[in-house]
């Protein structure tokens, strides 16, 4: 087995780790955390096929999924605290009704 | 009339009840008691001057000359090849007329109503623009724009100012009509742009002059006058696409049911006449003879379940759809004496429906109930009432001198020609119509006084004012229909001639394009490669 | 008949003017004193008569008098045209129609005196006298419709003129819609005409029949005995024959000299003018459309005498024996020999005329009594108006030398001499019906003669003799009763030579012979006078007999019931039908059902919005995994 087989596999697992994370979590946080390791299973396999083709396209966008990420970030956990201001809670099961 | 010339007198009598609806809204303190009367004033106002308009057209308009008269054509949106086209022919002229006479006395009626007036009043008067505008329209868009248009006054109408179950029926009325509306829309978009693909013309085109040269295999012809039929009968309304009318018209103010009976109904018949027949004649023939059992059926059928009516309003709704199946009737039947009959018809349903509707108002605003069995031996309480009441029903149930007889003759006798059968059985429905307009009138005026109607007080000056030139007209156009009759006639023979040319004998089977087109004009060839030459056509905008 | 000369006139316009002016000022003026109203009118009837009159006056043999009014509506080749015309055959309806109208607006005057609705009772009758003169003069057949539907429209209006009785409402009602099936039946055929002969005009009409049967066009016999047969259904309608008879005895709940004016002497005669003045319709339909005439003529004249026998209102005998001498005149019209029709229609307009206002006057005599077992005895306190009643008896009866007689001898002559061979083969037999007839027609009229004026007074009011309003048309109503058939049987035929076909009198008996002839008049004369008089006793024990005839009889052979059960209830029923099930259950249940399953589907989607954005998530990888995995499959 070549070796970018196995970082895609490697890759591939983190991303369902953190896909199932993300469906079955109800903590906002965790599922935060989930998302980030799915982007970052996309990154790893961004840079294993960068160094399998053998340019920099895709370490190239390995940074804007990060710079996305820390925007993501900024956004998000300002969002999850005023769901817990009003919600007392950071449960995603609290936050149906499209409105707080 | 030299000093007129050039005046655009048709997009004045259209945007004119628009420019009423503005004003009103206008002028603040609208919901005031005095803004009430003001209001009422001013729509009468702009209601009379749209009449007064109309009658200058009829001035101007020369029922022997061919074609459309008072033409105003602008380009409008040249992508698609939009015009703002309008103009009149004597049926339109006639349904027109019928229009801005019923309004004056639907403002008139009005002072039944008495939450928020001035919205009532400028709901009227935009659908008044959008019933002309449907009239005088002459590009298949502009008509299509004007068509859907009369649904939201009309729905408001409905939905705001109607009995008890005013929300279901406002709701069943648009989606119904929508639903056909909407197929129609589709067919229009095909029919302009097949046209535009075919007949080699530079600028795509909804103009109906355009198409009218172009082209349709018989199996397009089907759908597409499927498409317009579909549309049509539901506003008709055709059995068995009915049974949104006595909702409407049980649900709706007083007002809004003389302006359904009275006009919206026409304009089914009226969109047949003008679009469906001329553009797709053979698609037409094809459905002819199912339209007029429709139409027979709906006769029967219609004043059968009039007969077993407990409301009054419901009863005259059914009629409705009973004296319609006459126009279908004639319609469908093509020949000149029956489309005229069905024209004139159209007319005197207007009449003499309108002023039953405005009867019931009356006694509605009375006593608040409209159930047959609530009433019984008023004619001894409210003479005058009594006697209105039975010239209109006469004049429904087609006596000669009225106007009523004059469209139905001439429907049946010219339908006699093409369907002998249909009319045998649509004459059970001369029968009918007497047996439930006199069984109304008989358990409403005659009998023992009902206790309940003791203190019944008879028509108002004002409701006799509203009344008096509906009961002149009963008469005027029963004794001398010839006026009338001559403004239609030249316009029909035009239009059946027109349907005739563009029919093809050629109905059987499949047929294709290539066959179609006649020798002398380009062969198929060259419009590929015209067409070629402009890529871009209004559909992929 | 081909040497007819138009002449240009108003006469035919300004007669049926009069009594139109007459029914607006009636019921204007009358409303301020309802005594105008009644002058008013009568005036207006007597002007029509005298304008009847001056017409009449200078009219040649062939003339006919033309008031082209105005194009009332046409497009392309077909016009129909307000057009009245005033010939020889008009004529002698319209001196019918103002002459006895006349009478009777007089005797109305006092009749409805007490009346509060007056000005209505004589603007609707001067209105029937406009119609029925517009039916009269009608140079086509669409203006004749007019005046036929308008007649219709004052005898609906007449009858329910008590309208707080909602039975008369209902009367009226059947008795339009009856007419109305009638009416679409003259409908069907002006469609026919016009398809076959592209016109309604008489005069053309009578050409291109002409014209088409000097070309020996063998579809034109089919095609006029399906035109004949479709006004036959109209005139069975208005004139009150089998099927279509029911209204008219139900029709006596009007005021009596509507009765007598409408129910007796005029409209329901329409029927016959009709075929007299379509006669080259009739007269080129093949033979079997005569017969079919004659037959539904005479059955109709036997049954409808064989309930009068039985009845005991006063009214209902008169109308059932209106039915009956109906009959008789569609066996001259069907027999093809019209002016012994019309004969009968004014015999009969005279005698039937004075027997309906008599019992007018018996009723207002007896405190609106109609029922002759309450009756009897009335003949010296009503002299007047028994001994007119008596002298209309013997009349109707066909009792030589009075009218009646030489109208049905007439009748009876015509049958054998019929152009149709099919009624001459048939003759013995209907003659023979219409004899027995004739026989019942002596016998319940000198029934209810006995039973209202001989015995003793059996009632409770104080019955009076009439005021001279209505005695004096009752006189002048017996009067020609008398002389009305020996007057016109030879001048009647003459007078119409020109305009109708065989109009020839047909041999008179000599008196003594005449006399012999009219043996079953005096047959059932007698037997009514011995059975209702010194045998009194005998009808009861007959009736003991034959209850279940008798039952019948007085059921009116259940016709109406009939009509009832197998017609009216079950439209009514099916439409009930209709309307719940079909309309608000099938036809609005599909409507409404699409809505629901829109509905429905959306609430089903709905319940994946659940709004927790795991599911959406799922969904998400969902939809993901399965796009991919097609991809990867396909």
């Amino acid at each position: 087995m070549e070796r970018i087989h196995t970082i895609l596999a490697i890759a591939a697992i983190t991303f369902a780790i953190g896909a199932v994370g993300v469906i079955v979590r109800r903590n906002v946080i965790v599922v935060f955390m989930c998302i980030e390791l799915m982007l970052n299973a996309v990154n790893l396999s961004f840079v294993a096929f960068s160094q399998s083709v053998g340019n920099l396209t895709g370490q190239v966008a390995v940074f804007f999924v990060m710079v996305v990420a820390a925007a993501e970030a900024a956004v998000g956990l300002a969002i999850f605290i005023a769901l817990f201001r009003t919600a007392r809670s950071v449960e995603s099961t609290s936050a149906t009704e499209l409105r707080l | 009339m030299a000093l007129l010339d050039g005046f655009p007198l048709l997009s004045a009598l259209v945007w004119l009840p628009l420019l009423g609806a503005i004003v009103l809204y206008a002028i603040p303190g609208g919901d005031s008691p005095e803004g009430q009367l003001r209001s009422r004033g001013l729509a009468l106002g702009f209601t009379v001057m749209t009449l007064i308009l109309s009658l200058l057209a009829l001035s101007r308009f020369s029922s022997n000359q061919p074609g459309y008269q008072l033409v105003e054509s602008f380009r409008w949106i040249e992508a698609l090849g939009v015009r703002y086209e309008l103009g009149i022919d004597g049926v339109s002229l006639a349904l027109i007329l019928l229009t801005t006479i019923l309004m004056p006395l639907i403002v008139l009626s009005s002072h039944s109503i008495h939450e928020s007036v001035r919205g009532y009043l400028a709901c009227m008067l935009v659908l008044e623009t959008a019933m002309l505008g449907t009239l005088v329209a002459l590009d298949l868009f502009l008509f299509y724009l004007f068509w859907e248009f009369m649904l939201a006054p009309m729905y408001l109408i409905i939905g705001i100012w109607g009995g008890k179950r005013r929300v279901y029926a406002s709701m069943k009325f648009v989606l119904y009509t929508a639903v056909g509306s909407v197929l129609m829309f589709v067919a229009i978009l095909y029919t302009s742009w097949m046209a535009y693909d075919q007949a080699g013309v530079q600028l795509p085109s909804f103009l109906l002059g355009d198409l009218l040269h172009a082209r349709f295999t018989l199996q397009e012809q089907i759908w597409l006058f499927a498409a317009f039929a579909l549309a049509m009968c539901i506003k008709i309304p055709l059995f068995p696409l009915h049974t949104w009318l006595p909702d409407a018209h049980v649900e709706a103010p007083t007002g809004g049911s003389v302006v359904l009976a009275g006009v919206l109904l026409k304009m089914g018949l009226y969109g047949l006449f003008r679009f469906g027949y001329p553009l797709f004649p053979d698609g037409a023939a094809v459905f002819a003879p199912y339209l007029a059992a429709l139409a027979v059926i709906g006769i029967i059928y219609g004043a059968c379940i009039a007969w077993v009516q407990l409301d009054i309003k419901k009863l005259v709704a059914y009629s409705s759809v009973s004296h319609l199946g006459y126009c279908v009737l004639g319609l469908v039947a093509g020949t000149s004496l029956s489309v005229t009959g069905s024209t004139v018809q159209m007319i005197n349903h207007g009449i003499s429906t309108g002023a039953l509707f405005l009867l019931v108002g009356v006694l509605y605003d009375r006593t608040h109930t409209r159930l047959i069995a609530d009433y019984g031996g008023i004619a001894a309480k409210v003479p005058v009432f009594a006697t209105l009441f039975l010239l209109f029903t006469l004049s429904s149930i087609a006596l000669p001198l009225t106007n009523g007889f004059v469209g139905e003759f001439m429907i049946l006798s010219g339908s006699y020609e093409t369907y002998p059968m249909l009319t045998f059985f649509a004459l059970a429905g001369v029968v009918l119509g007497a047996v439930y307009m006199l069984t109304l009138y008989m358990k409403t005026m005659y009998g023992e006084v009902n206790p309940a109607r003791e203190g019944l007080t008879d028509i108002r000056l004002i409701e006799a004012v509203t009344l008096a030139p509906l009961l002149i007209l009963v008469f005027w156009l029963g004794l001398f229909p010839q006026p009338l009759v001559d403004l239609i006639e030249p316009s029909v023979v035009r239009s059946l001639q027109i349907t005739k040319e563009r029919s093809h004998v050629l109905r059987e089977s499949e047929l294709t394009r290539e066959a179609l087109i006649p020798e002398d004009m380009a062969p198929r060839g060259v419009l590929m490669q015209k067409q070629s030459e402009y890529p871009s056509r209004p559909m992929s905008l | 008949m081909d040497t007819r000369q138009v002449i240009t006139s108003l006469d035919p316009a300004l007669i049926p003017l009069a009594p139109l002016v007459g029914a607006a000022a009636a019921y204007g003026l009358g409303r301020k004193n309802r005594v105008f109203s009644g002058v008013i009118a009568t005036f207006a009837a007597i002007v029509a008569f005298a304008l009847t009159l001056k017409g009449v006056f200078d009219l040649a043999p062939s003339a006919i008098k033309e008031a082209h009014l105005w194009r009332w509506f046409g497009v392309g080749q077909v016009a129909f045209d307000m057009t009245l015309r005033l010939d020889r055959l008009s004529s002698v309806m319209c001196l019918v129609i103002t002459g006895i109208g006349s009478l009777i607006h007089l005797y109305s005057t006092a009749y409805m005196a007490d009346d509060e609705g007056m000005p209505r009772f004589f603007a609707y009758l001067n209105l029937f006298l406009f119609s029925m003169l517009v039916l009269v003069l009608g140079g086509n057949l669409l203006v004749l419709f007019i005046g036929w539907e308008g007649v219709g429209l004052c005898s609906y209006l007449l009858i329910g003129f008590w309208f707080r009785n909602l039975n008369y409402c209902g009367a009226g009602r059947k008795a339009f819609v009856v007419n109305r099936i009638g009416d679409a039946g003259v409908l069907m055929g002006i469609f026919l005409l016009l398809k076959h002969f592209g016109t309604v005009d008489f005069l053309l009409l009578n050409d291109r029949l002409g014209e088409a049967a000097a070309l020996f066009d063998p579809k034109l016999a089919a095609v006029c005995t399906l035109i004949g047969f479709c006004l036959f259904i109209g005139a069975t309608g208005k004139s009150a024959q089998l099927p279509l008879f029911v209204w008219l005895p139900d029709a006596m709940a009007g005021p009596t000299p509507v009765s007598a004016l409408i129910h007796a002497a005029t409209m329901v005669t329409a029927g016959v003018y009709l075929f007299a003045r379509a006669h080259f319709v009739f007269d080129s339909a093949g033979a079997e459309l005569g017969l079919i005439v004659v037959v539904v003529a005479a059955l109709t004249a036997f049954i409808s005498a064989t309930i009068a026998v039985a009845q005991n209102d006063i009214k209902k005998v008169l109308a059932y024996s209106t039915v009956s001498q109906l009959g008789f005149m569609f066996l001259a019209a069907g027999a093809g020999a019209y002016w012994v029709a019309l004969f009968h229609v004014i015999t009969h307009a005279f005698f039937k005329a004075c027997l309906f206002l008599g019992a007018g006057s018996v009723i207002h005599g007896c405190h609106h009594e109609q029922d002759m077992r309450q009756m009897g005895g009335l003949r010296r306190l009503m002299p007047v108006t028994f001994i007119t009643y008596f002298i209309s008896t013997l009349a109707i009866a066909g009792i030589y030398p009075f009218s009646g007689f030489h109208s049905k001898h007439a009748i009876l002559a015509s049958l054998g001499q019929s152009p149709n061979s099919l009624i001459v083969a048939s003759a013995p037999i209907i003659v023979l019906i219409a004899s027995v007839t004739a026989g019942l027609t002596a016998f319940y009229m000198t029934r209810s003669l006995v039973l209202t004026f001989f015995g003793s007074y059996r009632g409770h009011a104080h019955p009076h003799e009439s005021p001279w309003k209505m005695t004096v048309p009752l006189i002048v109503l017996a009067v020609l009763a008398v002389i009305g058939g020996i007057g016109l049987e030879h001048s009647l035929p003459h007078y119409l030579e020109a305009v109708l076909p065989r109009a020839h009198a047909h041999e008179s008996l000599a008196p003594i012979d005449s006399l012999g002839a009219s043996w079953i008049g005096v047959l059932g004369v007698l037997i009514g006078v011995f059975l209702y008089g010194p045998l009194a006793s005998v009808p009861p024990a007959i009736a003991k007999a034959i209850p279940l005839l008798l039952r019948l009889l007085q059921g009116k052979y259940f016709i109406d019931e009939v009509y009832q059960t197998l017609i009216v209830r079950p439209l009514e029923g099916v439409s009930r039908v209709l309307w719940r099930g079909v309309d608000q259950g099938v036809i609005d249940g599909t409507v409404n059902g699409t809505a629901e399953v829109v509905e429905v589907s959306g609430e089903l989607v709905r319940t994946m919005q659940t709004g927790d954005v795991r599911h959406y998530a799922l969904y998400l990888f969902g939809a993901i995994a399965t796009m991919v995995a097609v991809y990867l499959v396909w």
